[in-house]
């Protein structure tokens, strides 16, 4: 029999397949020195360069959307005439034409980084054009998704987005990585394609190509050569599942009937049908970025109440609950001189923008109040990054004034959670940000991959913060509802509703199996799984004690 | 020397599809048309990875350069494709 491994779950289900690594990046032989015959050699990479561009370019037409407009413009790169004159002039400094090659996209790759932020992410990408080109040239295997000829679970150190652009999921059932955290590239596209997936799985470098296992995208754990009793019994759980998960609906509640509002993030205007159709009570987070981010001037007040009008009406009935704009750190604004700052995820963002920028705030609380008394959703407001009681009753009193009722705040800094009696005496509600809240309670960089072991969720220094938020919201009577990735595990939902929290905001798709999850647990099974988490040295360690203690069917 | 100012239709700027495209325009003109952001230096405009390099955003002022026979109807050409939004499905 098999033994098992495991790692961070981040895309549930089951599946069962051969592995298929992805072949690594071909290394870079020494450096041969001067080709004899110079022009050959640029046939020859030309040569090379083309064949890589016509594959990328088959498969920016075999796919569509966004990934597509990447991968077309990515498959014009080799034949680029500037690569080429590089290379030559490479080639005439005497290098081998491999390392001609390698530095002829470092030219421009460093030049990509020099201009930073979006440009600096798009260097990744000529590193994948370069390893191609050298793999063409010396014969070597593509780097790449695999093809064995039959359905696989795909293995990777990590995954680019090149690779992940064109996942076939009729071919690829799985997916499992070495590297990679929770917010990783890898996990928000798993989800998206509804692939079950692992990642930061370090013991999967040992899986040889082939070897069958059954991979559980609940648990993070991988089964190696199961026995046919183990592959029949996560299967059938798995269509347990899925039966339940189609038959739930209405609010959230626990098995003993404690009600659990369960709400849906929502992020940009195309999402709004999809999230207005889920069967939720309504928008737990409301992310208002999308006005101003492309914008090159603020928005007009009656361009803004339009907007909100366009959700509130989709959620006639329900609750919506508007984050003011969390603009600065990774989401600067063309339009408002951010100075420069050495650390923006600690600098002048959010909330604190008001103090530079106070009719941004007016502007914005005018235009919710006006959109919201034109329809019949029940409208809150919060603020992102508030740290101080002072902040959030000053935020709150703003609110009131402009005729909004309900005025809360986010707690995604650790003072504020520390602080969240005095925080809500002078507000209405308090919404837990677990993102955020997770990297500064680390002090680990959401963005920074090699920390995603500490930007989990189920770190017990993390659900700490969330206990004493939520236990605070019980002492003086105000809810503390829960929006981020934290909220859509079910398993962690127990947990979270445990600790007293009393509304899960989440991705729509996410839902059905968080409602399904809580209704087959009562309100003191919970408090006891987040007891056990509480109680746990790591994050790993509490996910397993909750796992093991819980009579989850998800 | 003919030029042309345009503004940046597509609001992903000159990243992804739209450079493309616009690269791909200027390619098939007879003659060779640069491009620099506003008071930038020119880049040839064949190029992807000079284009994605000046970083032009949406609503950008940019200016196209071309010289030789063809050269006006090169810049029409080219100048129409920076203009339009090319950003899917928005």
């Amino acid at each position: 029999m098999g033994n098992t491994i495991a790692g961070t779950p981040v895309s549930t289900g089951i599946a069962v397949a051969p592995i298929a690594r992805l072949a690594p990046p071909p290394g870079l032989p020494a450096d041969s020195g001067p080709e004899a015959d110079i022009a050959a050699a640029i046939e020859n990479a030309q040569r090379a360069l083309n064949a890589v561009a016509d594959e990328l370019g088959a498969r920016a037409s075999a796919t569509s959307g966004p990934a597509s407009d990447v991968l077309f413009a990515q498959s014009m790169m080799p034949r680029d005439p500037s690569l080429a004159i590089q290379i030559k002039a490479q080639l005439e400094q005497g290098k081998s034409l491999p390392h001609a090659v390698t530095g002829a996209f470092g030219v421009f790759r460093a030049a990509l980084e020099a201009a930073g932020g979006y440009l600096a992410e798009r260097a990744a990408d000529l590193d994948d054009l370069n390893n191609r080109t050298i793999a063409e040239l010396l014969g070597l295997p593509m780097p790449g998704i695999p093809n064995p000829g039959h359905p696989f679970i795909l293995v990777a150190s990590d995954l680019a987005p090149a690779d992940t652009a064109m996942l076939d999921t009729k071919q690829v059932l799985g997916i499992i990585t070495e590297l990679g955290g929770p917010t990783s590239h890898t996990a928000i596209l798993a989800k998206s394609l509804g692939i079950p997936a692992i990642v930061a799985c370090s013991d999967a470098t040992a899986l040889v190509d082939g070897t069958t296992v059954l991979l559980d995208g609940a648990s993070g754990k991988i089964r190696i050569e199961p026995s046919p009793a183990e592959i029949e019994g996560a299967t059938a759980h798995a269509e347990q599942l899925a039966r339940a998960l189609a038959k739930s609906s209405g609010p959230g509640k626990t098995a003993d009937g404690v009600p659990v509002k369960l709400l849906v993030n929502l992020g940009a205007p195309h999402e709004l049908d999809a999230a207005a159709a889920a069967d939720s009570e309504g928008v737990g987070l409301l992310r208002t970025e999308f006005l101003y981010l492309s914008k090159v001037t603020a928005p007009t007040v009656a361009e803004q109440t339009e907007s909100y009008a366009r959700v509130f009406d989709a959620f006639s009935g329900r609750k919506v609950v508007v984050r003011t704009l969390d603009a600065g750190a990774d989401k600067p604004l063309k339009f408002v001189d951010h100075g420069h700052e050495e650390n923006p995820a600690l600098g002048v963002r959010g909330l604190r923008l008001t103090k530079r920028h106070p009719e941004m705030l007016t502007d914005q609380l005018a235009a919710i109040a006006a959109a919201a008394s034109k329809g019949d959703a029940d409208v809150w407001v919060m603020a992102p990054m508030v740290a101080t009681p002072r902040e959030a009753a000053e935020f709150a009193a703003a609110a009131h004034e402009h005729g909004l009722r309900t005025a809360g705040t986010m707690v995604e800094v650790p003072a504020a959670a520390l602080r969240a009696h005095q925080v809500l005496e002078g507000c209405d509600f308090a919404s837990i940000g677990t993102n955020d809240l997770g990297q500064y309670t680390m002090a680990a960089d959401r963005m920074q991959g090699e920390l995603a072991e500490l930007l989990d969720p189920w770190q017990p220094a993390l659900l700490e913060l969330v206990h004493l938020t939520a236990q605070a919201g019980k002492d003086t009577g105000k809810p503390v509802g829960v929006c981020g990735e934290a909220a859509s595990d079910p398993l962690l939902a127990l947990v979270l509703v445990g600790l007293g929290v009393t509304s899960l905001s989440m991705a729509p798709s996410s839902i059905p199996a968080v409602r399904v999850t809580l209704a087959a647990h009562s309100l003191a099974q919970c408090s006891e799984l987040a007891k056990l988490a509480l109680t746990a040295a790591d994050a790993a360690e509490a996910r397993q004690l909750v796992s093991d203690a819980s009579q989850s069917i998800a | 020397m003919p030029e042309r100012s345009v503004v940046v239709g597509s609001t992903v700027g000159l990243h992804a599809r739209p450079a493309a495209l616009l690269v791909q325009a200027a390619a098939s003109q007879p003659v060779p048309v640069s491009i620099a952001k506003k008071d930038g230096d020119f880049v040839d405009a064949r190029s992807i990875l000079m284009v994605i390099g000046l970083d032009a955003r949406g609503g950008d002022e940019v200016v196209l350069r071309a010289e030789g026979d063809g050269a006006d109807a090169a810049l029409d050409a080219v100048a129409t494709v920076v203009a339009e939004n090319h950003d899917s499905g928005k």
